[in-house]
C-alpha cells in the first residue's frame, strides 16, 4: 500500500490532537460502513476512538428526505477519550437533507464536504429549502466549503466496469472515503482489503469500490480544493493488544466466557427489538462456545423459558429494550419468587411506549428498580462504555448464580452500537465462575428443603435429574424452608424481608464505590450508564479550569456500594447528570436524603460535554 | 463385565407428594391425577427425570401434587417455560398442566408456538369450559350462551375447539379423552407419554362447583356410546350402542350419520391418525356435541422432527464443522493491534 503522505510531498502535513468527523446521508448512501471502516482504520493506527452512530427510525425514508438521513460519528485522538466529541470538525454531507439536519453541528469554520451533485432542485425541495445552500453566503463564510461532484466522479471512475448507473452511484461513499483518508493521511490499505474480501465473489463490484476510494484519495491528493491534510498521532494507551469493540458485540462475548468459565450451557432466549436484537444476532453465531439461542414467539416467552432453561440448570438470559422489558415484568417476578438465577439485559431506547426505537436514552432505571408488582427487589447493574459491557454481563452472571437472583443490566443504544477501543482479554485470565447444585438427598427421611438459606440467605440451586431432591416451586408465596405453597400472614412478611435482605446482602459482593478527583469539595457528578464518557470528561475540563469537582460513576445500582452515603456527604453539591427527566436522582434523594440536583436531557442523543460545563459552572456559581 | 442396574420398581404411590390436595370435592383433576400417578412408574423414566410445569388455575395446581419435580408458573406460560427447560435440558421429560383459560386465552401464543415447533412436550389441558380459580367466569371455550358470573344473560362469542387450534397449528400428536373414563384416559395418556414431539392431550373436566355436569354426555357410562365415537387406528368411525350408527362423507366431503347396516362398510370412514394431511383430523376436531357425535381417543399421531432434537442437532452440526469455539480468536476478532 503507498503511504499518501509520499504521494502529496507539496501539501503540509499538520499535527492535530483530536478530530471529530461526521459522516451523513441517505440512509442507502452506505455512510455507516464509511463511518465504522475510518474508526477501524484509526483504531488499527493506534488513535482512540469512540463512535456515535444515528439511524433513522424508519427504514426505508423516502429518499432524499430528513427523516432518511442516516449519520456516523466519530472522534479519534492521540489521547485518550471518553466521547465522540461536542462538535464536529469536518462533515461529509451526502445531499441536501443530510446538509440540513446536521449542519447545526460542525463548528464554526469546519470543514465541510458536499456532494453537490445531489444538491438538485428535487432534493433541495425535499430536505425543504427554498434556495441552494451551497451558494448561501452565510455558509460559504462560516465554514471550509469543499463541493465536490461525487457522483459523477465515482461514475466516471468506475466506467467500463459493465455497472448499471445504480450500481455505480452505490459506490460514492468510498470515494468520499477516499477524500477524508486522504484528508487525514489515513492508510486505506486496510479498506481495500476489505472491499476485496466483502465483495469476492463479485469482482466487478470489488473493483468500483476500490476504483471509487481510490478516485477519492486521488482527488484530494491532486485537487487544489485542499490546502493542508491532517494527521493525528496514535494514543498512548496502557500496553497490550487492542481491538475495536460495540457494547452489543461485548455482551455476546462475555455470555461465551461465562459458559467456559462456569462450565455451564448458556442458554439465551430473546425477541427481535432496536436496539439490542445483535446480541441474539451475535450469539445465534456461537453455537460452538456453550450456548444455546432461542428466538422466542414474545419477550414473555423469552423471559419464561429462560426460567425454565434456571430451573434445568442452565446459565439463562434474556435481553430486551424499553417495550420488551415491560412485557417481562410478570416473568421477572417469577424468578424474583423462584430465586432463580437469570440476567436480564435492558439496551435503552427513546421512551415511552414504541418511543424512539433508535435513539439512546436512560429512561427505564426506575422500571427495573421497581416496575414490577409486589414488593420485588432485583439487583440492577450499568455498563459504562462498549468495552464495560462485557465487565458488567460477567458481573451480572456471577452476582445471579452466586445469589441465585435475576439480576438486570442496563446499557443502551448509545454504548450498544458505540464502539471503542478494547484491551483484549486472555480467557485465562478470567476468574472462573463456580456453581454448585447440590447432588445428596438429605440424610434423614425429610423430604428435601429447597428454601433452606445460607449465611448470606442464598437458596440452593438443585436441578431436575438428581435423584431425592425432587421439588415444586412457583410463583405463589412459600413457606420458608420448605418452599411448599403458604399463605401465612407472618410467613409472607418474614419471606418479604428475606428476599429484599438477600439482595441488600450483594453489598458485600461488590467493589466500593470509587471517585475520580477530590475526596471532597465543591461539586460531586454522580452518574450511570452510558454517559459516563461524557461526564467524565467534563469533569476533568472543570478541574483543568481550577474548579473543584469530582465525578462518582455508578456501575451498580442496586444495591448501591456501602461507601456512596459517605462518598456523596462530602460535597458542597450533588450534580445528577442523566438522559431522564432525573430517576437516579429521585432514588439517590430518597435514600440518602441528599439535595441532588439534577441535569437531565431527554433528546434522543447523548450529553455534550459543553453542556455539562455550563451545569457544572452553574452549580458551581450558585 | 458391567451389570445393568435394574431400576427401582415404582408405584403410583411413589410420585405422591407430601401436601394436602386443595381442590374441591368431587372435582375431576382427580381423577386426572390419579391417572397421571398410574402411568408415570410404568414409563421406565426415573422419578427424577420427570418436570411438571404449569400455568394458573385450579388445574395448574397438579405439580404440588407429585413428587417430581415441578413449576408451578404464571398464568398461559407453561408452554413457554417448559420449551426453555426442554430445550436445555432434553434428557428431561417434560409435562404440561394447563386449563381451557390458562392455554387458548392469556397462553394462546405460547400454546401455538410449542405445538407448531413440535417441542417434545406433553401438555394436557384440563377443559372445564369455565374459569373455576377466579371463581366462574365464561372462558374461550364456553358453549356460545352460556350464562356465567361475567356473562349473566349468556355468553355471545364463538368458542374455540382446543384440538381444532392444536390440529391447526400443525399438532403431530392430538387427542381426547374425559376425566372419569379411567381407562380410556389411561390409554390416551399413555400413547401421549410415548409420543415424541408435543403430545397434545384435551381432557375433559367436571368443574363440580361452577360448571358441572357440562360433559356428562361424555361421561355418563350409560349413554356416552350414543354420543361418542372412540376413535381406533384403521377402524371406521361408528357409535351407537352396539355400532349400529356411523360417519361416511357425502358429496361434498362432508361427514354425515348413517345406519351401518344399510350401507356397505368399506363406505364408511376409516379412521387414519397417522394420514400425513391433517384434513382428516381436523375434521374430527370439527364434529362437536350436540350438533353432531364426537370423536374421543387419538385423532393424530404422526411422526416429525422435535424441535429440542433439532436445536441439540445443529449444535452438534456446526461443533463437528468448526470445532470446539476458542474464546481467545473470539475476543480478539479480525483486526487487532498493539499498543507497547
Ligand atoms: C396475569 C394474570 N391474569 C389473571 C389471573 C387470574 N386468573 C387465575 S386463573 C384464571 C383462569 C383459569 O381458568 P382455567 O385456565 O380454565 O383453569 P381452571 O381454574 O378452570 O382450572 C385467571 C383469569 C392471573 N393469575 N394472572
Ligand atoms: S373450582 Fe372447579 S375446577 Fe376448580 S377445584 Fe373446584 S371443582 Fe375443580
Amino acid at each position: 500500500m503507498t503511504a499518501l503522505v509520499d504521494t502529496a510531498p507539496e501539501r503540509p502535513l499538520e499535527s492535530l490532537e483530536s478530530v471529530v468527523i461526521r459522516f451523513c446521508g441517505d440512509s442507502g448512501d452506505g455512510m455507516q460502513l464509511a463511518g465504522t471502516q475510518f474508526t477501524n482504520v484509526s483504531a488499527a493506527f493506534g488513535n482512540d476512538v469512540s463512535t456515535l452512530p444515528d439511524f433513522p427510525a424508519e427504514i426505508r425514508a423516502p429518499a432524499g428526505s430528513l427523516a432518511g438521513v442516516s449519520g456516523y460519528q466519530l472522534c479519534f485522538s492521540s489521547h485518550e477519550i471518553f466521547t465522540p466529541g461536542d462538535e464536529v470538525d469536518t462533515l461529509v454531507a451526502m445531499n441536501p437533507a443530510a446538509l440540513k439536519t446536521n449542519l447545526g453541528d460542525l463548528r464554526s469554520g469546519g470543514t465541510l464536504i458536499v456532494n453537490s451533485d445531489a444538491f438538485d432542485k428535487g432534493n433541495l425541495t425535499k430536505a425543504h429549502y427554498s434556495s441552494d445552500p451551497l451558494s448561501d453566503a452565510q455558509v460559504t463564510s462560516s465554514y471550509n466549503l469543499h463541493t465536490v461532484p461525487m457522483t459523477r466522479l465515482t461514475r466516471d471512475a468506475v466506467e467500463g466496469l459493465g455497472l448499471s448507473q445504480r450500481e455505480a452511484d452505490r459506490c460514492k461513499n468510498f470515494f468520499a472515503l477516499g477524500l477524508v483518508y486522504w484528508l487525514y493521511d489515513r492508510d486505506p490499505g486496510p479498506t481495500r482489503e476489505w472491499i476485496l474480501e466483502k465483495f469476492g465473489k463479485k469482482p466487478q463490484f470489488a473493483e468500483a469500490n476500490l476504483r471509487a476510494l481510490q478516485a477519492g484519495v486521488n482527488y484530494g491528493d491532486s485537487t487544489e480544493s485542499f490546502t493542508t491534510h491532517y494527521r493525528v498521532a496514535p494514543a498512548k494507551l496502557p500496553p497490550g493488544r487492542y481491538r475495536k469493540i460495540m457494547g452489543n458485540e461485548a455482551l455476546a462475548y462475555a455470555m461465551a466466557a461465562a459458559a467456559k468459565l462456569s462450565g455451564k450451557e448458556l442458554f439465551y432466549a430473546g425477541y427481535p427489538i432496536t436496539p439490542a436484537s445483535d446480541i441474539l444476532h451475535n450469539l445465534a453465531e456461537l453455537k460452538n462456545f456453550g450456548i444455546k439461542t432461542f428466538q422466542a414467539e414474545d419477550e414473555i416467552s423469552a423471559v419464561t423459558s429462560a426460567v425454565g432453561a434456571s430451573f434445568g440448570g442452565a446459565i439463562a438470559v434474556t435481553a430486551s429494550s424499553g417495550p420488551g422489558i415491560a412485557l417481562k415484568g410478570e416473568g421477572l417476578g417469577l424468578a424474583v419468587m423462584t430465586e432463580l438465577p437469570l440476567v436480564v439485559i435492558d439496551v435503552q431506547r427513546g421512551g415511552p411506549s414504541t418511543g424512539l426505537p433508535t435513539k439512546t436514552e436512560q429512561s427505564d432505571l426506575l422500571m427495573t428498580m421497581y416496575g414490577r408488582n409486589g414488593d420485588c427487589p432485583m439487583p440492577v447493574l450499568a455498563a459504562q462504555s462498549p468495552g464495560d459491557c462485557f465487565t458488567m454481563m460477567l458481573e451480572a452472571i456471577r452476582l445471579a448464580v452466586g445469589f441465585m437472583t435475576p439480576v438486570f443490566l442496563l446499557t443502551d443504544g448509545y454504548i450498544a452500537n458505540g464502539a471503542e477501543p478494547w484491551s483484549i482479554p486472555k480467557i485465562s485470565d478470567l476468574e472462573p465462575i463456580e456453581i454448585k447444585h447440590p447432588t445428596s438427598p438429605p440424610t434423614n427421611e425429610n423430604a428435601y428443603l429447597p428454601y433452606l438459606r445460607d449465611e448470606r440467605l442464598v437458596r440452593p440451586w438443585a436441578i431436575p435429574g438428581t435423584p431425592g431432591l425432587e421439588h415444586r416451586i412457583g410463583g405463589i408465596e412459600k413457606a420458608d424452608v420448605t418452599g411448599n405453597i403458604c399463605y401465612d400472614a407472618e410467613n409472607h412478611e418474614h419471606m418479604t424481608r428475606i428476599r429484599r435482605q438477600k439482595v441488600a446482602n450483594i453489598a458485600d459482593a461488590i467493589p466500593p464505590q470509587t471517585v475520580e478527583g477530590p475526596a471532597s469539595g465543591d461539586v460531586l457528578l454522580v452518574s450511570w450508564g452510558g454517559t459516563f464518557g461524557a461526564v467524565r470528561t467534563a469533569a476533568a475540563e472543570a478541574r483543568r479550569r481550577g474548579e473543584s469537582v469530582a465525578h462518582c460513576h455508578l456501575r451498580y445500582l442496586n444495591p448501591f456500594p456501602r461507601n456512596l452515603g459517605t462518598i456523596l456527604s462530602r460535597y458542597r453539591r450533588v450534580l445528577v447528570p442523566e438522559l431522564n427527566s432525573g430517576q437516579l436522582r429521585m432514588i439517590l434523594r430518597s435514600t440518602f436524603l441528599v439535595d441532588a440536583i439534577g441535569v437531565n436531557k431527554v433528546q434522543g442523543k447523548p450529553f455534550l460535554v459543553n453542556e455539562l460545563l455550563k451545569a457544572i459552572e452553574h452549580a458551581v456559581v450558585k | 463385565m458391567s451389570t445393568i442396574t435394574p431400576l427401582p420398581v415404582l408405584t403410583p404411590k411413589d410420585f405422591a407428594s407430601d401436601q394436602e390436595i386443595r381442590w374441591c370435592p368431587r372435582c375431576g383433576d382427580y381423577s386426572i391425577l390419579a391417572q397421571v400417578k398410574k402411568i408415570l412408574p410404568t414409563l421406565g423414566v426415573p422419578r427424577e427425570k420427570f418436570v411438571f410445569v404449569s400455568g394458573i388455575g385450579c388445574s395448574s395446581r397438579f405439580p404440588y401434587y407429585l413428587n417430581t419435580y415441578g413449576v408451578h408458573g404464571i398464568h398461559g406460560r407453561a408452554p413457554a417455560i417448559a420449551t426453555g427447560l426442554k430445550l436445555s435440558r432434553p434428557d428431561l421429560q417434560v409435562w404440561v398442566i394447563t386449563g381451557d383459560g390458562d392455554a387458548l386465552s392469556i397462553g394462546g401464543n405460547h400454546l401455538l408456538h410449542a405445538i407448531r415447533r413440535n417441542v417434545n412436550l406433553k401438555i394436557l389441558l384440563f377443559n372445564n369450559q369455565i374459569y373455576g380459580l377466579t371463581k366462574g367466569q365464561y372462558s374461550p371455550t364456553s358453549p356460545q350462551g352460556q350464562k356465567t358470573k361475567s356473562t349473566p344473560f349468556g355468553a355471545v362469542d364463538r368458542p374455540l375447539s382446543p384440538l381444532s387450534v392444536a390440529i391447526g397449528a400443525g399438532a403431530t400428536f392430538a387427542a381426547r379423552s374425559v376425566d372419569v373414563d379411567i381407562q380410556h384416559l389411561t390409554m390416551v395418556l399413555e400413547r401421549a407419554a410415548h409420543h415424541e414431539g408435543t403430545a397434545f392431550v384435551e381432557v375433559y373436566q367436571d368443574c363440580n362447583v361452577f360448571n358441572t355436569g357440562a360433559f356428562e354426555y361424555a361421561s355418563d357410562k350409560a349413554t356416552k356410546n350414543e354420543h361418542c365415537i372412540y376413535l381406533e387406528q384403521g377402524k371406521p368411525l361408528v357409535f351407537g350402542k352396539q355400532g349400529e350408527r356411523g360417519v361416511r362423507l357425502n358429496g361434498k366431503g362432508l361427514p354425515e350419520i348413517v345406519d351401518v347396516a344399510s350401507i356397505a362398510s368399506d363406505d364408511l370412514l376409516f379412521h387414519d391418525e397417522q394420514a400425513d394431511d391433517p384434513s382428516h383430523a381436523f375434521r374430527l376436531a370439527q364434529m362437536r356435541w350436540p350438533l353432531s357425535p364426537e370423536p374421543m381417543g387419538v385423532f393424530r399421531a404422526v411422526s416429525r422432527p422435535t424441535f429440542d432434537g433439532a436445536v441439540v442437532q445443529q449444535v452438534q452440526d456446526v461443533e463437528a464443522k468448526l470445532g470446539p469455539g476458542n474464546l481467545d480468536e473470539l475476543f480478539a476478532g479480525a483486526e487487532t493491534w498493539e499498543v507497547v
